[in-house]
């Protein structure tokens, strides 16, 4: 790992004026993305602001059916959490299928969300369930927030600092892990809300996570597995690689967001 | 370089270390600790796993200015004179081969022990599987190791 400077941030406003006076700063979290980034050489920041300890961007609230996260929860919190499940068990049960059980204890949403891996699994909630992500600037919603593979809305040094969305009705998120990573090969979130259905689909996109349109028409026509699973899914713009051809992920969404449906 | 100051296996414990240092070389490098081990770099082994506040986490995976302020325990802190009960039924149920892996596997499993105890959720066999998601073993097979953790699981919370 190349040298670099280390700076600990106590909240969020000081994380963001301590970024703003490096060269090539980045934002360190639980840093099980971003360190082994690092030692594979991949990135080589001048400087890390480590946010896992700023205070203000870490916890769970809970207001009626509203739901806010600090950035800075771990994935074993979100996992844990009675109250949280109580109101939204799709998300804890999320949380407690990613990686494995040290990863849950570093790993926390923000710096999930702000790295838009392709196979990520709370990008798939956060769009489903119409999420906001709150910055140090503004508030984006997830629409407008998943711009591409590992591409989002945040500027130069733009922190997030929580997330927030209204429990749905009905949820419930299908992996399909890869047996060697657990990432996912497919995941499909799928939710509904007095808004309507809204499905979104991970690990398949080469454009990392999207929404599956036809499916959420379908959902809206009638909510059940046989819906989702009449919907043809198109291969194009679905990832090809070593561990599974467009074709082969296309069925899966259908599979995935059948399960989902019949979970939620 | 950032002065970083710890209690390790309750001995307070201060340096100052270059910035990019990661828990686990400053764990192995400077205290001498070699119990902890590194078996991938990667993330994906759990041989690294030590205790910080009470977690398992990945020590290849941390830099050891974040760990500042922590409690960090490793497998050399978990025997008491005996040997810990989960070392103990490691031992006795065959549960390693090369070793390699086993400081990580052990404390993997006290810390699975610990959380389905605090949370009142029994440690089955399929638990355990899907707990160990994270820990590699390129010997054994993971039978025995399975069998050593229920074996380690009782001895603790009898002991
Ligand atoms: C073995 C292993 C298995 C895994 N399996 C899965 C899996 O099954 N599913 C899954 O979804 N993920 C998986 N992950 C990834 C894991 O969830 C990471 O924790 C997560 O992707 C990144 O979160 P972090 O807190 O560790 O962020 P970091 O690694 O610290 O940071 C990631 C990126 O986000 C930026 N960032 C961090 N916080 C902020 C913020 N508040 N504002 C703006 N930018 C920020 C950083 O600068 C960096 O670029 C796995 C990781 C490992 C090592
Ligand atoms: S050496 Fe840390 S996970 Fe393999
Ligand atoms: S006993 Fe050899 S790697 Fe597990």
């Amino acid at each position: 790992m190349s040298e670099l400077k280390y700076h600990k941030a106590s909240n969020a406003s000081e994380a963001a004026s301590m970024i703003s006076g490096t060269e090539d700063g980045k934002f360190l979290a639980g840093g099980q993305t971003l360190l082994p980034t690092m030692k594979a050489k991949l990135a080589a920041p001048s400087d890390l602001v480590d946010v896992s300890g700023a205070s203000d961007m870490i916890g769970i609230s809970i207001s009626g059916n509203t739901v806010s996260i600090g950035a800075m929860t771990t994935h074993a919190d979100v996992a844990g959490n009675p109250e949280l499940n109580a109101v939204c068990p799709s998300i804890c049960a999320l949380a407690g299928n990613i990686g494995d059980p040290a990863v849950r204890h570093r790993g926390t949403i923000g710096g999930s969300v702000a790295n838009n891996d392709p196979a990520a699994d709370y990008p798939a909630a956060l769009l489903a369930l119409g999420a906001t992500i709150t910055t140090n600037n503004r508030d984006i919603s997830a629409d407008d927030f998943f711009v591409g593979m590992f591409e989002t809305a945040l500027e130069d040094g733009e922190i997030i600092t929580k997330v927030s969305f209204d429990a749905p009705e009905k949820g419930a998120y299908a992996k399909f892990p890869n047996p060697a990573s657990r990432y996912a090969m497919v995941g499909v979130f799928a939710a509904k809300s007095s808004g309507g259905a809204r499905v979104a689909v991970t690990g398949a996109g080469s454009d990392g996570v999207f929404r599956q349109s036809d499916m959420e028409a379908a959902l809206d026509g009638s909510w059940s597995p046989d819906s989702v699973s009449d919907v043809s899914v198109s291969a194009d713009n679905l990832l090809s690689d070593i561990h599974g051809d467009a074709a082969y992920r296309a069925n899966l969404v259908k599979v995935m967001a059948a399960r989902a449906v019949a979970n939620a | 370089m950032t002065e970083i100051s710890m209690v390790v296996n309750g001995k307070s414990v201060k340096a100052d270390v270059a910035d990019n240092t990661l828990l686990v070389d400053y764990i192995r490098e400077s205290l001498r600790l070699t119990g902890t081990h590194v078996g991938c770099d990667t993330s994906q082994c759990g041989a690294c796993v030590v205790h910080v506040d009470g977690k398992a986490v990945k020590s290849c995976t941390m830099l050891a200015a974040s760990a500042q302020g922590s409690d960090v325990t490793t497998i050399e802190g978990l025997a008491n004179g005996d040997l810990h009960p989960m070392q103990a039924a490691f031992k006795e149920n065959h549960g390693l081969q090369c070793g390699f892996c086993t400081p990580g596997m052990i404390m993997s499993a006290t810390d699975m022990v610990a959380r389905y105890n605090a949370s009142g959720k029994e440690l089955t066999e399929e638990a355990i599987r899907d707990e160990l998601e994270g820990n590699i073993c390129r010997c054994t097979g993971y039978h025995n190791i399975v069998k050593a953790i229920a074996d380690g699981a009782s001895k603790m919370t009898n002991a």
